[in-house]
């Protein structure tokens, strides 16, 4: 069974309904580490040797964080600053995350339809995301649509329960032996027909 | 004019003060103010100091002892093994083609063979009194020039023994018992055959290396415990007449013994509390010496045969200066640290006098020859500073070459002096934390238990206290960027930071506090680096409280260096209050409520009041409602 890392970075998780939701089962799954990076790191005084060993350990890792300003919280770049070594993580010998996978789960205030070339925010979540999908192929990763919960500030609780149950069928789905054509005809990997809604 | 002593100490007092301040005032060297109250006070001008000029000069000679004990703590013996290349090499140079050159030059002048010899050996030897005075006073030890000079003048104290040793085989075996008698009776050495001698010169050295780690340091330790300042000045003394005496007694030079006794020292904890004890002490003597050498120049020889001993003096001192140049040509000294060595050795120094006395009494000067040589020796030492000044103003400007005094550091932590106040829980964490980004702090503390461990530990800690401006001026704060004041006693740290703010205000003052009563006065004295031991460690034990209570760590953190803000900013503005009792209890307590409540608004709207963009519970609530102001 393969290991799924969920790097978690959200400055104030106690005032946040949709991510205490989507995370409260997979706390304690098995074969789940959940990498709380804002508890872990008051001061961002990021422990690389700690997260490097993390990467090894793990097949499928998960940047979760909700969209601020069209990006990460500020301690997921300063992850990937310190974390993604020159020479580890790429360059000639920076070989130790090849072929794993990855990709965001994004929770974001504004609905689906706000992000795209009509929408007030122009472009496209994956749009925005470009940065994490070339950091994952300079990486040599294999890098997935993003899980996305939109438009959080309308969802009742019955809805995001749905989303946590989404999230966790696509967690199990990773951990089997997953088939990367399924992401064919994915624009979010909530598209994935597997997922019950 | 036998006069009291107490007289003849007003006398001395008097005149040095009013010719050195006259000196310095002219821009000149107090060297020069030194020897002009000599002559002024000697028995050829006022006449209030007759022969017993020379029972002074005997005694103040003990300030070139005292000086060089001083240089010896500057010098670490690793440092002084280092040396030893120039000290053989410029030194043995020096003496030998002086002594050459003169004695060609009283050759050629008719004079007989030992005759022109003695003087050769007496005339090699520089004043290093004079000399080093100089250099230390223009802040000159650590250049070049500084340490050749220094090489040489050490080499010269080394050869005067050989020389002293050498003289009664110059004179007619007839003659010579008397005068041989007369010394036997001070120096243990003479008579033993040469081997013996050797192994005497090398016991004694031995004997003041042992005694410093194994003797002196311990007592200085006991005696630091006892508390009473005074007695280390006495300890200090003590040991320098130790050596002295010890020195003398086999027949060594006691200036030498001091300088090894100092280097065995210079890595003891008590370098600086010893330089800072023995500094005016030494400053006093070698102006009562500098003022016999002035009221020894015999003006009634000079008026009798004013063209020789003009020749003379001349001559002496070209040749010298001659000797040293080529010395430092040959060591590859830059010009104009090679000009200044030339001018600054180029005088005959405080060991003719014993030289040509003892020649005197051995029968191979005659009274008349003695007397010149003497007189050539006291104006030759009287014109360095003149000679000196000669170059500085004409020559110097003239070459260009100048060596800057302060080499460039190549590192941050070198060149940037820190001097660290107390070494206890407190500021052993704080100079760890230094050292281990390679700036090794000056620490001073006055716990003689704790700094002899920590040396063993590889601390460099030096005991002492440090509200002293004396000692926190050899600790070097002339020079320091950064002073912290790490001690748990606050009264302390209150009248450092007044000295310092005083006397060095380019010195940044770093202090710890206990409480906020503390902070306050600290604040009013503009010091504005101000650490309170108690604030920091609270917040994060209640940090941490809080996050056992399920408190996230992140927010906490924040909230932590908010409070922080606040609560400095409180403190500054409290400081500034005037203090009246009444009030300021007033004042404190609505401070206190102000604190509160922001405290309270900021849990209201969220535990931080500018994170809300990261609330998304603040966001629906503005969207549901728009016109809600919350």
């Amino acid at each position: 069974m393969k290991k799924v890392l969920i790097l978690f970075a959200h400055p104030k998780f106690e005032k946040s309904r949709a991510n205490a939701a989507l995370i409260e089962r997979l706390k304690d799954k098995a074969h789940v580490t959940f990498h709380d990076l804002y508890e872990h790191y008051p001061n961002f005084h990021i422990n690389v040797q700690h997260e490097q060993e993390l990467l090894v350990q793990h097949d499928v890792i998960i940047w979760h964080h909700p969209l601020y300003w069209y990006s990460s919280p500020a301690i997921l770049k300063q992850w990937k600053d310190l974390v993604l070594e020159f020479n580890w993580a790429y360059g000639p010998n920076g070989k130790v995350l090849h072929n794993k996978t990855i990709f965001n789960v994004i929770t974001t205030g504004g609905s689906r339809d706000v992000y795209c070339s009509e929408g007030y925010n122009t472009f496209t979540i994956n749009e925005f995301l470009r940065p994490f999908e070339q950091t994952a192929n300079l990486c040599g990763m294999r890098y997935l649509p993003p899980f996305t919960v939109m438009g959080t500030h309308n969802l009742s609780d019955a809805d995001l329960l749905n989303y946590a149950n989404q999230y966790e069928q696509l967690i199990d789905l990773l951990q089997g032996d997953f088939n990367a054509s399924r992401l064919s005809n994915c624009f979010f990997l909530n598209d994935l027909e597997i997922l019950t809604v | 004019m036998s006069g009291s002593l107490l007289f003849e100490a007003i006398v001395f007092l008097a005149g040095a003060i009013i010719c050195v301040s006259l000196a310095k005032r002219l821009g000149l060297s107090s060297v020069i103010g030194y020897l002009l109250a000599g002559v002024l006070i000697g028995p050829y001008v006022f006449g209030f100091i007759g022969e017993e000029g020379e029972d002074i000069m005997h005694f103040a000679e003990f300030g070139v002892v005292v000086m060089l004990f001083l240089i010896g703590l500057e010098i670490e013996p690793k440092n002084f093994w280092n040396m030893r290349k120039s000290i053989l090499g410029m030194g043995g140079i020096q003496v030998g083609l002086t002594v050459a050159l003169t004695y060609v030059f009283f050759a050629v002048l008719g004079y007989q063979w030992q005759v022109a010899l003695t003087v050769g050996m007496a005339v090699a030897l520089s004043s290093t009194a004079i000399a080093l005075q100089t250099i230390k006073e223009k802040g000159l030890m650590n250049t070049t020039f500084g340490s050749s000079s220094f090489s040489i003048l050490l080499f010269q104290d080394i050869i005067v023994i050989v020389m002293i040793g050498a003289l009664p085989l110059l004179s007619n075996t007839s003659n010579s018992e008397g005068a041989e008698a007369s010394h036997a009776t001070t120096t243990l050495i003479e008579g033993l055959p040469i081997g013996l001698q050797t192994l005497a010169i090398i016991l004694s050295v031995v004997v003041i290396v042992v005694a410093g780690k194994f003797l002196i340091v311990p007592v200085l330790r006991k005696v630091a415990k006892t508390g009473v300042r005074e007695l280390l000045i006495a300890a200090a003394f003590l040991i320098v007449f130790g050596i002295s005496y010890l020195m003398e007694f086999v027949g060594l030079s006691p200036a030498l013994g001091a300088f090894l006794g100092g280097v065995v020292l210079s890595t003891s904890e008590f370098k600086h509390e010893l330089e800072s004890t023995l500094e005016p002490f030494k400053n006093l003597l070698l102006g009562l010496f500098f003022m016999a050498v002035g009221a020894s120049i015999n003006f009634v020889v000079i008026a009798k045969s004013p063209l020789t001993i003009g020749g003379i003096l001349i001559a002496i001192i070209v040749i010298k200066a001659l000797v040293l140049f080529i010395t430092g040509r040959i060591f590859k000294l830059k010009l104009d640290q090679n000009v200044l060595l030339a001018f600054s050795l180029a005088q005959v120094g405080e060991f003719a006098f014993v030289l040509l006395s003892f020649a005197f009494q051995l029968n191979i000067l005659s009274q008349e020859q003695m007397d010149i040589m003497l007189v050539v020796t006291a104006v030759s030492m009287s014109l360095t500073p003149i000679l000196a000044l000669v170059n500085e103003r004409l020559i110097l400007p003239k070459i260009g070459t100048k060596e800057s005094v302060k080499r460039p550091m190549d590192h941050i932590a070198k060149s940037q002096k820190v001097i660290l106040v107390g070494f206890g829980h407190f500021g052993s964490t704080v100079g760890r934390f230094l050292r281990s980004h390679g700036v090794e702090a000056t620490i001073l503390d006055f716990d003689s238990n704790r700094v002899d461990f920590l040396r063993k530990m590889g601390f460099e800690v030096y005991y002492g206290d440090a509200t002293r401006l004396d000692l926190l001026e050899s600790a070097g704060i002339a020079e320091a960027k950064l002073l912290i004041c790490a001690t748990n006693k606050v009264s302390v740290a209150k009248s450092i930071s007044k000295i310092v703010k005083e006397k060095y205000p380019h010195v940044e003052l770093m202090v710890r506090t206990k409480n906020r009563y503390d902070a306050y006065e600290l604040l009013n004295l503009d010091v504005n680096n101000i650490y309170r031991e108690t604030l920091d460690t609270s917040l994060a034990l209640a940090s941490d409280a809080l996050h056992k209570l399920g408190f996230r760590k992140y927010t906490l953190n924040r909230q932590v260096h908010n409070f922080i803000k606040y609560d400095e900013a409180s403190l500054r503005r409290l400081a500034s209050e005037p203090k009246r009792d009444n009030d300021y209890i007033f004042k404190a307590r609505k401070e206190v409520e102000q604190q509160e409540k922001l405290l309270e608004n900021d849990f209201k709207r969220g535990i931080v009041a500018y994170d809300n963009h990261w609330d998304s519970e603040h966001i629906r609530k503005i969207l549901e409602n728009p016109n809600s102001n919350s």
